[in-house]
């Protein structure tokens, strides 16, 4: 029983840390949001040169082969940049979809594709009702009627629709299912459909813990600088104690996320419910942060100058995406009400027998 | 990260199931805030004693089992699972315990430590003073040197089981003209000494847990100072870092709570879904609960690497016992109209059927080992680095 990161994770998550901190800035942020794909194929390929695209990527296919316990640090990292790039629905989700497929030349060229850069992939999945980024992908893995298709982007027409983050980029697909284009039948997607859900719960739960503390970090500066009565804003209690619950939240949200990344990873057979929980706990967490933040600002925050709207949206965004919180409530109610799981002391960490 | 046990720890697991099963009480007991109750609760700490299984995180040398933080976590799940009793030498075990062992002299440990494992000296806090609640710095009560002995005189309040307590802990000015956290020394003494009087006091629930002590020229040897003269405060505040940080108040007490939760709604689902909010309430007391272990053993790995407890004593603090209040509200809005009623149970917490008292003593959580406003101002002041006002 050991519940903390290695060494090797740690600074794998800080040299990502450091390599965004100068590549994914709020100033590159709106300027992508300036442009019609809100996409750079430029920053895309510097992502794959820091590795970041092949870490689900098996070693025999010119990946890292490292497990979703990494990626629930790098998707923390990620989130605090706000970065607008579908890299979680690419290097985790799409690639978790191609892991559990059957080897295939195009699969297995595809995967490659991905580890060096060279193909973002959109996910057409039914707990998300657009699709994201289907605009700047190489290919579409979209489930209908439960089974698994794979698209060209020439095979579909996109509708975008607008959200209120700029960041996010999102499409109603038209395309028709044929022999030709399914991957996998009903039956044997289900469980890499699953599978998906879970990954992308736990992208987003992980960037939203990482948005935390972004807004979070925002508003104690602002709170520091800011002058009230003579004395900075941040002085008086009643601010402390916005900030203080939202450091709360945030800390009892992060070993609940690292959990379900450990529990999707060593397939534990209650992961569902515990990719559930994370994705509440994080959203919840963010929220409040989202909330809090925008409070310490005060009208600064409600501006469009201010850098914090990049990261509020974000949260806002991503609170509905794989999995909105009724859906994931009512997950974990099956578990825990309807399936009457075993819980309490001495289950920590064995819900299941 | 590895989240599975060891075959050592699945060992551990199994040894202290299987004693608690043979041993713990059929019938629970009386609260230990009633004369009889403090009674039967010290002979269960001497049943405790007798199986080696009082101080676990203790040396062996001591009557522990030098039990490691995960150990521990692994002991106070069985022990919640096993509804056994309270511990009513918790001040001795999990405060004074831990700062001896940092702070005492070998004779201090030798004379204190082996009589607290064995239930023979139950300890009470001696801390606030009606001036001097949140603000502990402003303690009045003084301890004059006199050759050998302090002169202890002044008034403590709010001093838990102290009513029938055998020992008493806590801060005294021996330095009168000292002041703030300066000059103030960590005193043990017994309640029995001439010049002590014990007034206590009654509580919300009509019990006696908590009592004001009066000292009126209390002679207390010198040998009973913890750590140097007017060197108080530091041991002070390494007992608050215990009692917030850890070990007050294991996350096992929550599962549990959050584990009886869930099965008294589903006892009265057909009634409680007339508020389709109690549902989703259950379902947020166990993903608290759950949160409050995960992160636990997140600071055991931690700690266990040489990692020190920051102000995550404070975040644990407001997170437990606010947590425990939205607990006991659920549990008494699924109760409804028959919430109010006394139930003939002994039972001293909700997993044995007793929602009112665990609601009373939910109460009580965001104000005790520093008050829920205060650990703000630490979360804030020192974790996230916010000017101090």
């Amino acid at each position: 029983m050991d519940f903390v990161f290695n060494q090797d994770q740690e600074a794998l998550a800080s040299t990502v840390k450091r390599f965004l901190m100068t590549e994914m800035t709020p100033e590159l942020i709106r300027e992508l949001w300036a442009t019609p794909s809100g996409r750079s194929d430029a920053l895309w390929a510097l992502f794959a040169s820091q590795g970041l695209t092949a870490v689900s990527v098996p070693e025999s296919h010119d990946g890292m082969g490292l497990s979703e316990v990494e990626w629930a640090l790098l998707a923390q990292t990620y989130g605090y940049f706000a970065g607008p790039e579908p890299l979680l629905d690419t290097a985790l989700v799409a690639v978790g979809l191609l892991n559990g497929l059957p080897a295939d030349t195009w699969r297995d060229a595809l995967l490659r594709d991905i580890a060096a850069g060279g193909a973002r992939v959109a996910i057409a999945h039914s707990a998300n009702p657009y699709v994201s980024d289907a605009h700047v992908a190489q290919v579409l893995l979209c489930e209908h009627q439960g089974a698994l298709h794979r698209l060209t982007p020439d095979a579909c027409a996109m509708r975008a629709v607008e959200s209120i983050d700029p960041s996010r980029r999102l499409f109603e697909l038209d395309w028709e299912p044929t022999a030709g284009t399914r991957l996998a039948s009903a039956q044997d997607a289900a469980p890499l459909l699953a599978r998906a859900l879970d990954h992308g719960a736990l992208g987003v739960a992980a960037q939203l813990l990482g948005l935390t503390q972004r807004v979070l970090d925002a508003a104690i500066d602002y709170s520091a600088q800011r002058k009230q009565f003579g004395k900075p804003i941040g002085s008086y209690q009643a601010l402390k104690h916005l900030l203080a619950d939202v450091a709360i939240r945030y800390e009892f949200a992060r070993p609940v996320v690292y959990r379900a990344a450990y529990a999707i990873a060593h397939n534990d057979p209650q992961r569902a419910l515990y990719v559930s929980h994370a994705k509440l706990a994080a959203t919840s967490a963010a929220q409040l942060a989202a909330r809090h933040a925008m409070q310490v600002h005060g009208a600064m925050g409600y501006t469009w100058e201010l850098d914090l709207q990049i990261f509020m949206k974000h949260i806002w965004a991503l609170s509905g995406s794989w999995g909105d919180i009724k859906f994931h409530k009512a997950r974990l109610a099956d578990t825990l009400i309807e399936a009457r799981a075993p819980i309490g002391p001495a289950r920590t960490f064995e819900l299941a027998s | 990260m590895n989240l599975e046990y060891t075959p050592a720890q699945c060992a551990f697991r199994a040894e202290i199931r299987a004693w608690l099963a043979e041993h713990v009480p059929r019938e629970p007991l009386l609260s230990f805030d009633t004369e009889q109750g403090f009674a039967e609760h010290r002979a269960w700490e001497r049943t405790l004693h007798s199986g080696r299984w009082s101080m676990v995180t203790w040396p062996r040398e001591l009557g522990g089992r030098g039990c490691d933080l995960i150990e521990w976590l692994i002991f106070e799940e069985e022990y919640w699972r096993a509804d056994a009793p309270m511990r009513v030498n918790q001040n001795g075990i999990f405060l004074l315990g831990p700062t001896l062992m940092d702070f005492g002299t070998d004779a201090q440990k030798t004379r204190f430590l082996p009589a607290m494992a064995a239930g023979e000296h139950v300890w009470a806090q001696a801390w606030s003073e009606p001036n001097a609640g949140s603000d502990m710095a402003a303690i009045r009560a003084s301890a004059i040197r006199q050759g050998d002995e302090y002169i202890l005189n002044g008034q403590k309040i709010w001093s838990t089981r102290a009513v029938w307590a055998d020992w008493l802990f806590g801060l005294f000015r021996s330095d009168p003209q000292s002041v703030r956290h300066h000059g103030l020394s960590f005193l043990m003494v017994p309640l029995s000494t001439p010049g002590i009087t014990v007034r206590p006091i009654r509580q919300l629930n009509g019990h006696t847990g908590f009592a004001e002590i009066f000292f009126d020229d209390v002679r207390v040897p010198v040998d009973n100072r913890l750590a140097g003269e007017g060197l108080g405060w530091q041991v002070a505040m390494a007992t608050a870092g215990f009692e917030r940080g850890l070990m007050l108040r294991s996350p096992a007490r929550f599962q549990r709570t959050a584990e009886a939760l869930r099965d008294l709604y589903l006892a009265h689902r057909l009634d409680a879904d007339s508020d389709p909010t109690l549902r989703d309430r259950v379902c947020g007391a166990w993903m608290d609960a759950q949160a409050y272990a995960l992160s636990t053993y997140a600071t055991a790995s931690r700690l266990q690497k040489g990692g020190h407890i920051g102000a995550e004593s404070s975040t644990n603090k407001v997170f437990w016992s606010e947590l425990d209040l939205r607990m006991h509200h659920t549990a008494l809005e699924i109760l409804g109209a028959r919430s109010e009623i006394v139930p003939r149970t002994t039972g001293q917490h909700a997993a044995l059927g007793n929602w009112l008292d665990g609601f009373l003593f939910a109460q009580a959580g965001p104000i005790y080992a520093g008050t829920n406003e205060i650990q703000r101002n630490i979360v804030a002041e020192r974790m996230l680095g916010m000017p101090r006002s």
